[in-house]
């Protein structure tokens, strides 16, 4: 079983780096979008679905990656590659601000200071001079690997598809160990979880740190492929967009939250022409899957066994309701 | 030898003096027991000894160490480990998952070993895996490793809360009302659990407890509590004779 | 002194805006602690049903725009709005009263999303010129001009708040709303029909939003679809500065938002309003979550 899965994913890698051959340069624009909300969805799949932890301003990590980026390569021409530390950690300490004040909030309060804090972000960038202000920054150059130059549509999709499937082993890798199981933890009774000796404080702002980081990877990435950047890209909205993905695919879960992403944005371009409705149609959408399906499309398992085996055990739970010594 | 003390022990809610200078002692590789009616203030004592309440004043030593003004997390990693009143399990995770929690305290590996699987990261978690599954065993509910807590029959939830709080490897372990909802067969389990907590692990324990039978067979050692103050200290012979204990939980008046 | 007393008047006009849509935040939080995110959408529905009817009467062949038209025009918008709050609890919230916070705020955005973007399918999403414009004339008090319609539209935010007050101190479905933010089980217990009474309570908070809708029409002359957002959010900072739950503290909250945004924007610039009220909220939220009129929390590690 595990073999087969394993199988299977190897194959949707090779099918992954094979597909720009086959895709016009339309369709492979639109999977290059994917690909940067899979990044995306799976830092902030850190911070709500594993930690819990209602993100509402996560578009503006993309922004400080973006913006970092940016300004380095154009006012100080740095290499592309370089810029991305200098990224993540400016990315790591603007988690950490908006982590520490938060940490006490209750869920509703939290996605609400979140929301500000990702207001105030875009409101700097349209108010600050080293951000271009409103029209943003524009002519940021192509990152060169050796003399080679990344500039064409392929380029940009094999590297975000790198960064992709670093971010999903990383989220993976993350879930499945001690400190991924401590943020889980704290999702799931943060006091339970202090008692049991996890210092929730600190997880929950690694949480944030983690998250950031992986969302100004995206960031950093999307500066250059698209050589502009402007504030618009950073609005409440990418911040929903994003979430939206997470919660549709199921909080938590990583393929469901990769569906999610490849949902959130393919659907509109299948829809195209219905373009008035599609925000529309993903609030209604939001609503329905709270209501109806609030654990996503491909929720998280969290019971190992078969369900066949638990049915069983279900039936003659009666007989040893008490414990035998 | 004690290894819990406590002294003058405070606790204010705005104008509700709900702890008032309590002082109380416990032995090392004891069974002990607070009781009082309802109300009386033993939950907000233990929720102060493990750090989840400030107390207004008053000290809190385990083993030598104040613990005031510590978080609940590093009280556990100090040795105290706790359930709660109403149980508090990670209700989505597998048991085994749940009872992995125990372990965090006693463990490092950091992000580094996660992403890169290092060695000492692999042999941590085999670790965890065998300390939890021992402790899965020790309190017998082994068969519902797999599924998630909230799956399980109330009792073994209960035990599954001990075997939890266990994996931090405890000097003292606090059970808040431990037999509250179990029938008369899960009873006695419990019973033989906390005395094979103590006589194998070498752990003591203090519990909340109403079921006077249970405090009765194994307490050693008894504090009574009424309003917040301590009112009667003592063996289980001793504190159920009291004058002072009868009529708390009785009334003065009442004739029964 | 005058450009400080000009500047209290307006923001005087903003904060009664503030306070009543916070009102309904309040209310609604008060009674089954659930934020609602799209309450602030309510005004801007408010805003667009308003001018709707108000295009209707004013335009050609219609009837006369009268102080009597405009009055109706007013009451029918609220009500309809009002409705519609109604209409959003029994859909989107009602299942999910007793499901994870989580879930419910999420569905709250969805329940934003939808009104936003179906009121951008209905009216287009460019800004909309409101059909009636107030005059601007107006009296002179030691140098400031305030206009009637400033007069106005205080006065009849504070008769509106001075309504709610009234509802909810005497009647018996004030006293029900009371009784079930303390204790909803309790209610239920003693035959209160707890539902009819969230039902209620979205209406209030709806028709109030919907009436500062129409209002901020009047007053700034343009409309858009995405009017209810940040004016939403800065409500709820309005709230939370009151103490959320606390009727007079929402509206206390209001007026104390609208005086410092005004006074911060003529000191600091327009450009830097947002990041004032946000900079309060989150300030708030984290040292003093119970606002001004709010009691201390018990200490908890």
């Amino acid at each position: 079983m595990k073999k087969y899965k394993k199988h299977s994913l190897l194959l949707l890698v090779i099918v992954m780096f094979i597909l720009p051959l086959l895709l016009d340069i339309y369709w492979l624009d639109v999977l290059t979008l994917v690909l940067f909300y899979v990044v995306l969805t799976q830092g902030l799949n850190i911070v709500v679905g594993y930690t819990g932890l209602l993100d509402l301003g996560y578009a503006a990590f993309f922004a400080v990656g973006a913006y970092t980026t940016a300004i380095l390569m154009t006012t100080f021409h740095w290499s592309f590659w370089l810029t991305l530390p200098v990224a993540a950690l400016f990315a790591a300490v603007a988690g950490i601000i908006v982590g520490t004040p938060t940490l006490r909030l209750r869920s509703d309060y939290l996605a609400i200071v979140t929301l500000g804090f990702g207001e105030i972000v875009r409101i700097l960038a349209i108010n600050l001079d080293i951000t271009g202000s409103s029209s943003g920054i524009y002519g940021i150059p192509r990152p060169t690997i050796g003399s080679y130059v990344l500039s064409s549509q392929q380029d940009f999709y094999y590297l975000i598809l790198i960064v992709a499937i670093i971010s999903v082993l990383v989220v993976y890798r993350l879930g499945h160990s001690r400190i991924g199981r401590a943020w889980v933890y704290i999702r799931e009774d943060e006091d339970a979880a202090e008692a049991m000796g996890i210092n929730r404080i600190r997880l929950k702002l690694l949480s944030y740190a983690t998250g950031a980081v992986i969302g100004s990877l995206a960031g950093s990435i999307f500066a250059v492929k698209m050589s502009a950047i402007a504030p618009l890209s950073f609005s409440f909205l990418q911040s929903v967009m994003i979430l939206l993905a997470v919660v549709l695919g199921g909080l938590g879960s990583i393929p469901g939250v990769v569906i999610g992403a490849a949902l959130v944005i393919v659907l509109p371009e299948v829809l195209r022409g219905a373009e008035d409705w599609r925000y529309l149609i993903f609030g209604v959408a939001l609503v329905i899957m709270m209501i109806f399906r609030p654990q996503g499309i491909l929720p998280k398992k969290y019971e190992t066994e078969d369900r066949s085996d638990l049915d069983e055990k279900e039936e003659t739970n009666d007989k040893d309701h008490s414990m035998s010594v | 030898m004690s290894i819990l003390t406590v002294k003058n022990l405070k606790l204010q809610f705005g104008g509700l003096l709900a702890v008032n200078d309590l002082s109380f002692t416990v032995e090392k590789n004891t069974i002990s027991s607070i009781i009082g009616p309802n109300g009386a203030g033993k939950t907000s004592v233990f929720n102060m000894i493990t750090g989840f309440y400030r107390p207004t004043s008053g000290e809190i030593e385990l083993d030598g160490t104040s613990l005031i003004n510590n978080k609940p997390s590093q009280i556990t990693k100090l040795g105290m480990a706790r359930t709660f009143q109403n149980l508090r399990l990670f209700p989505n995770l597998s048991a085994l998952d749940n009872v992995k929690s125990g372990m965090h305290c006693r463990t490092k590996e950091a992000v580094w070993g996660a992403l890169f699987h290092t060695k000492s990261q692999k042999e941590e978690e085999r670790l965890i895996e065998e300390v939890a599954q021992e402790c899965i065993d020790f309190v017998g509910v082994r068969k519902y490793m797999k599924r998630s807590a909230k799956n399980l029959p109330y009792g073994a939830q209960r035990y599954l809360e001990i075997a939890r709080a266990l994996a931090t490897k405890p000097k003292i372990l606090l059970l808040d009302e431990p037999a509250a909802g179990l029938n008369f067969e899960e009873k006695q389990y419990l019973i033989q659990l906390i005395r094979r907590i103590r006589d194998e692990f070498n752990i003591t324990v203090l519990m909340i407890e109403h079921d006077m039978g249970l405090i009765k067979e194994i307490s050693e050692n008894i504090t009574v509590i009424d309003y917040g103050c301590k009112i009667a200290e003592g063996t289980p012979d001793e504190v159920l004779k009291n004058e002072k204990v009868i009529e708390a939980y009785l009334g003065k008046e009442d004739v029964i | 002194m005058d450009v400080f007393l000009q500047i209290f008047f307006d923001g005087l006009v903003m904060g009664a805006f503030y306070s009543l849509i916070a009102l309904g935040y309040t209310m609604v939080y008060g009674i089954i602690k659930l934020l609602n995110f799209a309450h602030g959408d309510f005004y801007m529905l408010g805003a667009f049903i308003g001018y709707a009817l108000l295009s209707f009467i004013t335009g050609d062949g219609g009837l006369n725009a009268g102080l009597l038209g405009i009055g109706a025009v007013f009451i029918i918008t609220m009500i309809i709005v009002g409705l519609a709050g109604i209409g959003v609890e029994r859909i989107a919230y009602r299942p999910l009263l007793t499901a994870p916070r989580l879930s419910i705020l999420i569905t709250a955005i969805g329940v934003s999303l939808s009104l936003e973007y179906a009121s951008m399918i209905g009216w287009g999403a460019s800004y909309k010129v409101y059909p009636i414009k107030l005059s601007k004339n107006g009296l002179e008090i030691i140098g400031a001009q305030i206009s009637f319609a400033q007069i106005g539209l205080i006065v009849l935010s504070a008769l509106l708040m001075l309504g709610l007050r009234l509802f909810i101190e005497k009647t018996i479905y004030g006293k029900a709303m009371r009784a079930i933010a303390l204790d909803q089980s309790a209610c239920s217990l003693m035959g209160i029909n707890v539902y009819r009474i969230i039902s209620l309570t979205f209406f209030i908070g709806a028709f109030l939003a919907a009436g500062a809708g129409i209002m901020s029409g009047v007053y700034y002359g343009t409309i858009n679809f995405m009017m209810g957002f940040i004016i939403g959010l800065k409500a709820f900072t309005a709230a939370v500065l009151g103490g959320i739950g606390n009727i007079t503290g929402a509206m206390i909250g209001g007026l104390v938002l609208g005086l410092v945004e005004s006074y911060g924007t003529y000191y600091l610039g327009g450009s830097w309003k947002d990041v004032l009220a946000f900079g309060i909220l989150i300030l708030f939220l984290v040292f003093k979550p119970t606002g001004i009129l709010g009691a201390k929390e018990m200490e908890r590690m």
